[in-house]
């Protein structure tokens, strides 16, 4: 039986998140994360760093020997500090520590009923459990197919069918008119999504924003107050945690850690039509800049025309409300605890709404298929001879990606290889 | 009014399966068929195995059925597929010669114990109340049954297209059938309509084989019987030619002529056997297709052109065939058709073939959408050791997807159903590397022996050989060497310093077992099948390892099995969607659920538990 984990309370900020590890590798697992493991059913206050030893956070561990658990099998609690980032870490560490995997959805409830350690009064509550992740699965599909990686990922699923499908032919229609070397098209095929694996692991969006932070751009004409807002929001409720002159003239950057969220807030040119050189080129930076951020701050009248295209989540605040009267002001901090809220809303929602287990398990997917894709290349040059296994090889790869590109099924491959070539003799 | 334990419908490969399978387990058994002469018929192609079909003949005789042995007597070329690729994608493949092919099932047939054959034909099914309870033959005599097999193939609305010409193909002219197809109906089963389709039979006499390119058997043999010691008949080569673009011309110039593309057939037919109206429409750019020219026997000069199957009329077909290189003054025995029939679709049987919603009948073979002997009569085998244990108050017999590739085709049936004629291909066995013709005893033989369903000699030979298999692990890894030790023996490895097992070192892809005399001599001294087997086992040992976790998976949700009158209508928390599709697919196990499109794990928990809430409630 595998040892699985998942993180057992809510998605997103809270103020304690659990992680909860089940199977007969639970203890080990944690052991590598902890010192010294708590006695059975004692709670211990460790902490938890990763295996270079750098610390990951204080956790409340709790440990359940068999068969006195949720499950019925070992069961380990880690209690953390409900932090995006350290969730994310912990995740990360234990899905890396190799010795355990991130839980199917219902798969703790699953093992929990095979050991008879659930009434079935609790089983009543079942239904609603399955109803919210399946709506919860039907919005991580959706999120997939329209986000930034849903044209890559339907050319990952026709490459991966299409390379499997060749290499199937060869096995199974041997006897009839396919070509017998298929293996320039699959090393070409698979090449090109093993180079996209590698880019899309090395920047893996979502969990890249959660570890470095988001960015917030302040967008404006110049003298809108600008800078005097932004003084007022890292001044009041964040703390400044670094200032950094800004790469161009006029971007200034300010860490700050927003109720546990680390954000970058640029403070950008003032945009207006540039009088000299140097000007018009900060100008066009900081509108890269802010095009690019997660979320933009337009400080603006009613009348006025944006230099931006508002996106959706973008806030718009009339400026210098201690003259206007109505807005925001940095000069008075009137409206600034509001729009500090509503920035850290907005935040919140998005990486919470990326879902860190979703997000978590695709990363663990690209991870192992690129692995696989290792294996399989230098299978494929070896020729026919080894199509055997390569084949089971390429199976494998498939299967790994399947949280991503959804199931491929032998009928996928027999539709791809009926429509190619022309079989029966 | 006579009695039997079990009844089959139908002497062809299904049915024959059956009936065999059904007496070797004790059952008193009745094959009733048309005539003594259709048991057996080869009404296709003239070829027994292939790429998984060969798998299926391996495990019909593990499983010490009738179809390996026969196919090895009626052989007249063997080839072993993909012969220089891994044990695990080989298939067997043979010619067979039709007449001894059927002569020597009808004399295994007659020659069984517990296994009558009544000539007769089906007219009705005696029923009692919703149950099946024996037949009806024509001339009035009625055979009770505690079970029945129905293997009628193409029987339910066949009707034969040659060009614009077309009857029924059947026996649904005849009064008398009618009402048996019309009881069929009364039950009320979904079916969907499929075609296939044959080419012209040629006349051997009239063929150029002197200027054909031709292809003989493998001069080592692979047989297909475990029991097999070597091939029977003479063997002989089948000839090659081509189409040709004149060819493809004439076709397409009568296209409309054709039934297929006249608007006559509805049916879908199989997308590997296209027929070469399909080949020309679909692949226009190739200006040439692959003939075999298959003689259908010793005994007669009949061919079968293999790859030209057709339902153009009966005047196009000569004057393509005539287009072709060799065959310029052939003539024509029988032209090729096309046959358009029903199904029944099979998600509504249970894994043993049964039907769940008419009691004590079983279906198998092509009335359940597959296309092939090989398929039929794997089904065949399963539907007659389930009816005969089912007539004796004994358990039921599982095949699983993780031990042969009868257990992936029986899933695929009843869980996904068909869209298209089903063939097996080994690309459908997601354990193919253990799922081997070669081991195909060592995975199904102790089954028929725990059934007590296994002649001596099969008993006899399987325990011998498995004898000297365990004697030959015992030796591979009874010893550790280092790279060291290896290198000494001419045996290059990484210099790791990891002691492995001789079996261990001969997982690696260069190494041959003769390689590993001079490091362990007493190799020598085990007989060459020990030898070879061990080296086909090895080739997969560390993928078949990795494979066991799934394995296990899949054991685990098959102990939970579903009771046959779960309901799936009351369950909160499914879509109406995969209620529907649960309800229609029945599964007899939480394995065979989670394989039912659209089915999660979370759902897969939920179902769990309301299945043992439901035994609870039960019990």
């Amino acid at each position: 039986m595998e040892t699985i984990f998942a993180l057992a309370s809510a998605q997103g900020r809270a103020g304690v998140s659990v992680i909860r590890l089940s199977g007969p590798g639970a203890k080990a697992v944690v052991s590598k994360f902890v010192s010294n493991l708590p006695k059975d059913r004692v709670a211990g206050l460790r902490t938890l760093a990763d295996e270079q030893g750098e610390p990951l956070d204080q956790a409340l561990v709790l440990r359940f020997d068999a068969p006195h658990s949720f499950t019925g099998e070992d069961v380990v609690e880690l209690h953390l500090h409900g932090s995006i980032a350290v969730i994310q870490s912990v995740l990360r560490v234990l899905g890396d520590s190799g010795s355990a995997r991130l839980a199917e959805p219902g798969e703790f409830t699953r093992r929990a009923l095979e050991n008879g350690k659930m009434d079935l009064a609790q089983v009543e509550g079942l239904a609603d459990l399955i109803e919210s992740e399946t709506e919860a699965q039907r919005k991580q599909a959706l999120r997939v197919v329209s986000g930034h990686l849903g044209a890559l990922v339907e050319q990952w699923r026709s490459s991966l069918i299409r390379a499997a499908a060749l290499i199937e032919a060869t096995i199974d229609f041997v006897d009839e008119d396919v070509p017998v070397d298929v293996s320039p098209e699959v090393r070409e095929l698979l090449s090109v999504v093993k180079s996209d694996l590698i880019r899309e692991i090395a920047g893996s969006k979502v969990a890249e924003r959660i570890r470095v932070g988001f960015e917030v751009a302040i967008v404006g004409a110049p003298n809108a107050g600008k800078s005097t807002l932004l003084n007022a929001m890292a001044g009041r409720d964040a703390a400044i945690t670094s200032e950094i002159a800004g790469t161009t003239r006029d971007v200034i950057e300010v860490r700050m850690d927003l109720n546990g969220l680390p954000v970058t807030v640029l403070d950008t040119a003032g945009l207006r039509d540039g009088k000299d050189a140097v000007e018009v080129i900060g100008i066009s930076r900081a509108l890269d800049r802010a095009s690019q951020a997660d979320l933009r701050i337009f400080l603006a009248d009613d009348d006025e025309a944006l230099p931006l295209q508002q996106e959706v989540d973008d806030i718009r605040v009339t400026p210098k409300s201690d003259l206007s009267g109505k807005g925001v002001s940095g000069k008075t901090g009137q409206g600034v605890s509001e729009l500090l809220t509503q920035v850290q809303k907005v935040l919140e929602n998005r990486s919470s709404n990326a879902g860190l287990a979703t997000h978590e398990r695709h990363r663990i997917a690209m991870q192992s298929t690129l692995q696989v894709l290792d294996v399989v290349l230098p299978l494929v040059d070896a020729g026919p001879e080894q199509y055997d296994i390569a084949a089971e090889e390429l199976r494998s790869a498939i299967r790994s990606l399947e949280a991503l590109v959804g199931r491929i099924d032998v009928e996928n491959l027999l539709d791809e290889i009926f429509s190619s070539f022309c079989l029966g003799k | 009014m006579k009695h039997f334990d079990v009844l089959v419908i139908g002497g062809g490969h299904a049915g024959t399966e059956a009936a065999h399978a059904s007496a070797r387990i004790g059952a008193q058994t009745a094959l009733v068929t048309m005539s003594r002469d259709g048991i057996g018929v080869m009404s296709c192609n003239p070829a027994i195995g292939g790429l998984g079909k060969g798998h299926l003949v391996r495990e019909i005789d593990a499983l010490d059925g009738v179809m390996g042995r026969v196919a090895d007597l009626a052989g007249i070329q063997f080839r072993l597929l993909n012969r220089k690729k891994g044990p695990a994608v080989q298939g067997p493949r043979t010619q067979a010669d039709r007449k001894i092919y059927q002569e020597s099932m009808l004399a295994e047939t007659e020659k069984r114990e517990n296994l009558d054959i009544v000539v007769g034909e089906v007219i009705d099914f005696l029923m009692k109340g919703d149950d099946v309870a024996g037949v009806l033959l024509a001339d009035g005599t009625e055979i009770s049954a505690k079970r029945v097999i129905l293997t009628t193939g193409t029987f339910l609305r066949g009707i034969i297209h040659i060009g614009d010409v077309s009857y029924s193909g059947g026996r649904m002219g005849d009064k008398a059938s009618v009402k048996l197809a019309e009881r069929i109906d009364s039950f009320e089963l979904p079916l969907g309509r499929l075609k296939t389709g044959t080419p012209p039979r040629l006349d051997g006499r009239t063929i150029k084989w002197d200027l054909l390119e031709s292809q003989a058997g493998d001069d080592d043999p692979a047989l297909f019987s475990f029991l097999s010691k070597g091939v029977s008949a003479r063997q002989v080569s089948c000839g090659m030619t081509y189409t040709n673009e004149r060819t493809h011309d004439i076709i397409r110039e009568n296209l409309e002529k054709s039934a297929m593309y006249g608007g006559h057939i509805d049916g879908i037919g199989p997308r590997y056997c296209p027929s070469i109206e399909d080949k020309i429409v679909r692949f226009g750019e190739k200006d040439s297709h692959l003939v075999f020219l298959e003689p259908e026997s010793l005994s007669d000069n009949i061919v079968y052109p293999n790859g030209i199957s057709t339902s153009l009329p009966e005047t196009v077909q000569e004057s393509y065939v005539r287009s072709i290189f060799g065959l310029e003054d052939v003539k024509i025995l029988q032209p090729g058709y096309a046959i358009e029939y029903d199904f029944i679709d099979p998600r509504v049987l249970d894994s043993t073939l049964a039907l769940p919603t008419v009691g004590d009948l079983y279906l198998a073979g092509q009335i359940n959408g597959t296309t092939g002997y090989e398929e039929a009569a794997a089904q065949g085998l399963v539907a007659g050791f389930n009816a005969a244990l089912s007539a004796l108050g004994r358990d039921p017999v599982h095949f699983s997807r993780s031990e042969s590739y009868i257990g992936v085709m029986i899933d695929d049936l009843t869980t996904r159903g068909v869209t298209e004629p089903y063939r097996m291909f080994t690309s459908r066995a997601e354990f193919r590397l253990s799922l081997r013709a070669d081991n195909a005893d060592q995975r199904l033989t102790p089954m028929v022996k725990a059934l007590g369903a296994v002649s001596d000699l099969r008993a006899s030979a399987f325990d011998a050989k498995m004898d000297r298999l365990a004697k030959g692990y015992a030796l591979i890894e009874g010893e550790t060497f280092t790279p060291k030790q290896a290198q000494t023996a001419g045996i290059e490895l990484s210099q790791d310093g990891t002691r492995r097992t001789a079996y261990q070192i001969l997982a690696f892809p260069k190494v041959e077992f003769q390689d590993l005399f001079r490091l362990l001599p007493m190799l020598e001294t085990l007989d060459m099948e020990t030898q070879r087997q061990l080296a086909r086992e090895a080739t997969y040992a560390n993928y078949i390892s990795r494979q066991q976790r799934d394995i296990d998976r899949i054991a685990r949700d098959e102990a939970h099995k579903i009771p046959a009158s779960f309901e799936y209508q009351p369950l909160d928390g499914l879509s109406n969607e995969l209620k529907a599709k649960l309800q229609v697919v029945r599964p007899s196990t939480l394995a065979q659920a989670g394989r039912v499109d659209g089915m999660t794990p979370a759902a897969l928990a939920l179902l769990l538990s309301k299945i043992k809430q439901f035994e609870k409630k039960t019990a």
